[in-house]
């Protein structure tokens, strides 16, 4: 079955973007995911037409990428960073444990389709380890038993909320953000997770900052001569209370 | 004397909805990008390259002499420029730009914009892995509401410069990280590396003059313009200027980000993280990702700048800093990231692609203890002939972690061939495992998977 007409419009949209049409074919077969819940011969096809290639020179590219996916994904994709650190951390175990629980092999879905279960390279949250993806949303500091409650919450259909994003949709609803369309939901979740902010927390408790700057685009000296005593107080206090931290 | 940490780019990540347009104002956000405009195209790019700055995403090119390469304007040929962000962060280990995106996306969409006009370039794309939601949510949003405020589109704040800006989600391949196989995806097709020269400062995206720099380069960008570059020069070291966000993840109490100036040690940024699990050491750590060679506790001291991290044998890389203990099977970890290299290889050139195929082979049966004292030299021999032979930096990054290893830790490979299999208990190195020292005398079976 051929794609419905918007969807057509909405490729061709995604194609607009670019001084050159086929640097939108990566959005493009974003959205065709999100539609057909995999890259499908049609959705192929149709980016195909937009663009101007053959069917076989889109297959080349969809085919290249670990996100695209031949077969159909469960409603939820789940992955578990089993790569050196996160492995190491735990992940090795947790993705057995959702294999076992979940009675299904990497990149296979459960049998009444609620979940995708895949072990994924590094995800970029190292400091989180060992770390789990739903729909890549970010869950933190997973264990077995954190993650066997989370696709417990998804198979169920409870409401789901990843440690720094939002409300868990679907893989198909990510897959739509990832063509370029924003969903609304880019003001829920926190600016940054605990781990992200260790060092400014420290740095915070210990008075320790960049210096003021000697000149640029604003002359503090002569905007702000208050706000610079005040930085030399506390600089000249936190130096004190580093140098009484040292001597310990 | 600098402090020891610095936060710049991480200064606002704790800031009530720091995402937001406002909030970014509100801590003089978009004010850098008023004086640039102010300045000649050229007085911004030199001033980049005045502070020093070199790339941050592993390579270390000085920045501003980067986007010097860029050919004259040929008023009989005009070719438009571009400047693409590579925000398609996936080297294992390092795990910076994810959340700077995250938490303050228009640091990173007002360093976009300085650095387009100091370029001449009207067009702009931020390339962000596609593996993470959130934070193109965030990217998204703040492209759409620097649109809104006048800070992207036609003459912006007045001056007669205009940019577009367009976010990219790309689709889950390592590979796409190195500058020109990120070109070629961002064309629409395989991301595969390009044989230069061409460089892609002459050649890049659409054949046209391109500057790819990574996300935290362009970053800093408003910081450099807004405090000066001798602000930026004036902390780090001389060689390695300024500050630089550090990623410590593992066997660390305090796992987490330390912005501090270039040359701070590891002993220091352990002593701040709280130290080590309890009741375990260090083992071995990374520098700077899973390509850089392994470090130990012999390079405590190193200092983390370019120069000193390379004189030590290994790479500065990304800074990201993966803390193993004495929990860890060393085999076991190289192994690993063996698999993902041989996963993430694109295929192109024979020595990578084939190269990392046998690694893995070789690697998993001396873990599994099936392997022979041969084995080793077997395994230097064809790191040998990967090493330098490829068109990118793949293959020799996955040579690095196993040269290091068996320079390091000669005698564990062997102890898995004399034990008949792994003599580690891949329990106690969770995060989760009781912090208890006990000798280690299990032998496992792990269920790879990978199968």
């Amino acid at each position: 079955m051929t794609l419905a007409a918007e969807t057509f419009d909405e490729l061709r949209e995604i194609a607009a973007r670019y001084p050159q049409a086929r640097s939108g074919l990566l959005p493009m077969l974003h959205l065709v995911q999100s539609v057909e819940g995999r890259v499908t011969p049609e959705g192929i096809q149709a980016c195909a037409d937009v663009l101007g290639l053959t069917p076989a020179e889109v297959s080349g590219v969809a085919t290249f990428y670990t996100m695209y996916k031949r077969h159909p994904v469960g409603t939820h994709h789940v992955g578990v960073c089993t790569n050196t650190l996160c492995a190491v951390m735990g992940g090795d175990e947790i993705f057995a444990c959702l294999r076992e629980k979940l009675e299904v092999g990497n990149d296979e879905t459960t049998a009444d389709g609620a979940i995708t279960l895949e072990h994924i390279e590094c995800n970029a949250a190292c400091d989180y380890a060992p770390v789990v993806m739903v729909n890549w949303e970010f869950f933190d500091n997973q264990t077995p038993e954190s993650a066997s409650q989370l696709v417990d919450d998804l198979r169920e259909g409870r409401e789901v909320v990843a440690s720094r994003g939002a409300r868990i949709t679907s893989w198909r609803e990510a897959e739509r953000v990832l063509a370029g369309f924003e969903d609304g939901l880019v003001d829920e979740g926190p600016a940054a997770g605990p781990e992200s902010l260790v060092g400014l927390e420290l740095a915070r408790e210990r008075g320790w900052a960049a210096p003021v700057h000697a000149h640029g685009s604003a002359d503090v000296t002569e905007e702000m001569p208050e706000a610079v005593e005040e930085a030399d107080t506390r600089r000249a206090e936190s130096e004190t209370i580093a140098e009484e931290a040292s001597d310990d | 004397m600098t402090d020891t940490l610095t936060p710049v780019l991480t200064s606002n990540w704790g800031d009530e909805r720091a995402w937001t347009l406002p909030a970014y104002a509100q801590q003089g956000g978009y004010d850098a990008l008023d004086f640039a405009l102010g300045l000649a195209p050229e007085d911004v790019q030199t001033m980049v390259k005045d502070s020093g700055l070199r790339g941050r995403g592993g390579a270390g090119f000085p920045t501003g002499v980067k986007w010097g390469f860029l050919p004259p304007a040929d008023p009989e040929n005009p070719k438009p420029r571009y400047l693409v962000v590579n925000a398609d962060e996936s080297e294992p280990g390092t795990c910076k730009d994810i959340p700077l995106m995250m938490a303050s996306p228009h640091t990173l969409v007002e360093g976009v914009i300085i650095s387009s006009y100091a370029i001449r370039a009207e067009r702009a794309f931020i390339y962000v892995r596609g593996e993470v939601l959130h934070v193109i949510r965030r990217l998204q949003a703040a492209v759409r509401e620097a649109y809104a405020a006048g800070h992207l589109g036609k003459n912006i704040h007045g001056s007669g410069y205009d940019l577009e800006l367009v976010v990219h989600a790309g689709a889950g391949a390592y590979i796409c990280g190195e500058e020109t196989a990120l070109l070629d995806s961002l064309e629409g097709r395989r991301g595969q590396p390009r044989l230069r020269p061409p460089f892609p400062a002459v050649a890049g995206l659409y054949a046209s003059p391109t500057v790819i720099n990574n996300a935290e380069s362009i970053a800093s960008v408003p910081a450099i313009v807004k405090n000066g570059a001798d602000w930026f020069a004036g902390m780090g070291t001389e060689k390695s200027a300024g500050v630089g966000i550090f990623s410590l993840s593992g066997h660390v109490k305090k796992p987490g980000q330390y912005e501090a100036p270039l040359g701070i040690t590891l002993r220091k940024l352990i002593e701040l993280a709280g130290g080590v699990r309890e009741g375990h050491e260090l083992k071995f750590w990374t520098p700077g990702g899973s390509s850089t060679p392994l470090f130990t506790q012999e390079h405590l001291d190193v200092t983390l700048d370019f120069e000193g991290v390379q004189a030590a044998g290994s790479m500065l890389g990304t800074r990201a800093l993966q803390i193993f203990d004495d929990s860890v099977c060393v085999v076991r970890a190289v192994l690993r990231w063996t698999e993902f290299y041989k996963h993430e290889s694109c295929g192109k050139c024979t020595p990578c692609r084939e190269g990392t195929w046998w690694l893995v082979q070789v690697l998993e049966r001396l873990e599994k203890g099936d392997g022979k004292p041969e084995d080793l030299d077997l395994l230097l021999d064809q790191c040998d002939n990967i090493l330098g032979r490829s068109f990118c930096a793949l293959g020799d990054g996955a040579t690095s972690p196993i040269t290091s290893s068996i320079q390091y830790f000669r005698d564990e490979y062997l102890a898995h061939l004399e034990q008949g299999g792994c003599p580690f208990d891949p329990k106690k190195s969770t995060a989760w495992a009781e912090s208890v020292v006990e000798p280690v005398e299990t032998t496992r079976e792990e269920a790879s998977p990978n199968d």
